[in-house]
């Protein structure tokens, strides 16, 4: 029996690996992360997984690695949706889609891109950007400004 | 667009209803005007700051590669890289929850096999240099990988202290 409970939680494990695609490193404020519906805190070491969103308040700020080295931060006020992500890290084949929703982000991009140019897309509520490379940052102004 | 630690610049393309701008320039910015068509500008250093200056600073550290080198047909470090220890164990304790990939690597005297057993304890010397500090064992893989990636190609049986190397690979 102890057997089995072993094997199944390593199963678990070893899903629970598969799904994560991120890490968080850095968080100050007040930072939450939206998972299917529910609405985790964000700490240090949470692992980060497709579909979710960064949400920070007013005084929020997180930093993410993500599987093939980008490197994200997201600032105060703002919503990140990570849309999709995929990385083969024996192609460096890949793909990356986040939606900045409202707010600010900086972006060091990673191994996909420098394989395959515009693997990377960031969306905003006004325009889609193609990522070549390397280093950015990106605003969406609040409504009536 | 902001330049990188070695002053490039990289290229990204904003696209919008069809028109695109291509920012490859430092400080090159593409504005969305309020009828919504793009505006090529320029954002200041000053400006960034101000408007970016919280959110650069959360930035997690990069991703950085370190390289020790070994005596030959032993898993004890170079005198040069002994000295280069503490620089590289501070960096990775100054990463919290660090991703920590250590792959042993020989030259090609010896057997592929006995290469094999050699990078494997290169690579576990360092992940115990590494648990010394108080990084913790799951946060590290080791791999060895023999005479199979030198650094430098050789033929065989070549005494190359180039490719007596352990790699770390942090984020």
């Amino acid at each position: 029996m102890r057997w089995i409970f072993t094997a199944l939680l390593s199963a678990f494990a070893a899903v629970a690996l598969a799904n994560d695609i991120g890490q968080v490193k850095v968080t100050k404020g007040e930072v939450h992360v939206e998972r299917d519906g529910a609405r985790i805190p964000a700490a240090v070491g949470m692992p980060i997984r497709q579909a979710d969103r960064l949400v920070t308040g007013a005084d929020g700020t997180v930093g993410v690695t993500f599987a093939d080295n980008s490197l994200l931060s997201v600032g105060p006020n703002s919503a990140l949706a990570v849309d999709r992500f995929s990385f083969d890290a024996s192609t460096h084949e890949g793909k990356f889609d986040a939606s900045l929703q409202k707010g600010t982000l900086a972006v060091i991009s990673g191994k996909m891109v420098k394989q395959s140019p515009e693997a990377m897309k960031i969306r905003t509520p006004a325009s889609i950007l193609g990522v070549r490379g390397t280093e950015f940052v990106v605003k969406v102004a609040d409504p009536g400004t | 667009m902001l330049p990188g630690p070695d002053g490039k610049v990289g290229t990204v393309v904003v696209e919008r209803q069809g028109t695109r701008q291509v920012l490859d320039a430092p400080y090159a910015a593409s504005h969305v005007r309020s009828d919504g068509s793009l505006q090529a500008s320029r954002i200041s250093e000053q400006e960034t700051a101000q408007s970016f200056g919280a959110t650069l600073a959360a930035l997690p550290a990069r991703p950085t590669v370190f390289l020790l080198y070994f005596l030959t047909g032993k898993d004890e470090l170079t005198p040069e890289s002994t000295s280069d220890l503490d620089k590289i164990l501070a960096d990775m304790k100054a990463r919290p929850v660090p991703d920590i990939v250590v792959t042993g690597h020989t030259d090609t005297v010896g057997s592929a096999e006995a290469n094999d057993k050699l990078s494997m304890q290169r690579a576990e010397r360092v992940k115990g240099f590494l648990t010394g500090i108080g990084i913790p064992a799951d946060r590290i893989q080791v791999a060895g990988r023999g005479e199979r990636e030198l650094l430098v190609p050789t033929a065989d049986n070549i005494d190359e202290p180039r490719n007596r190397r352990t790699e770390i690979n942090v984020r």
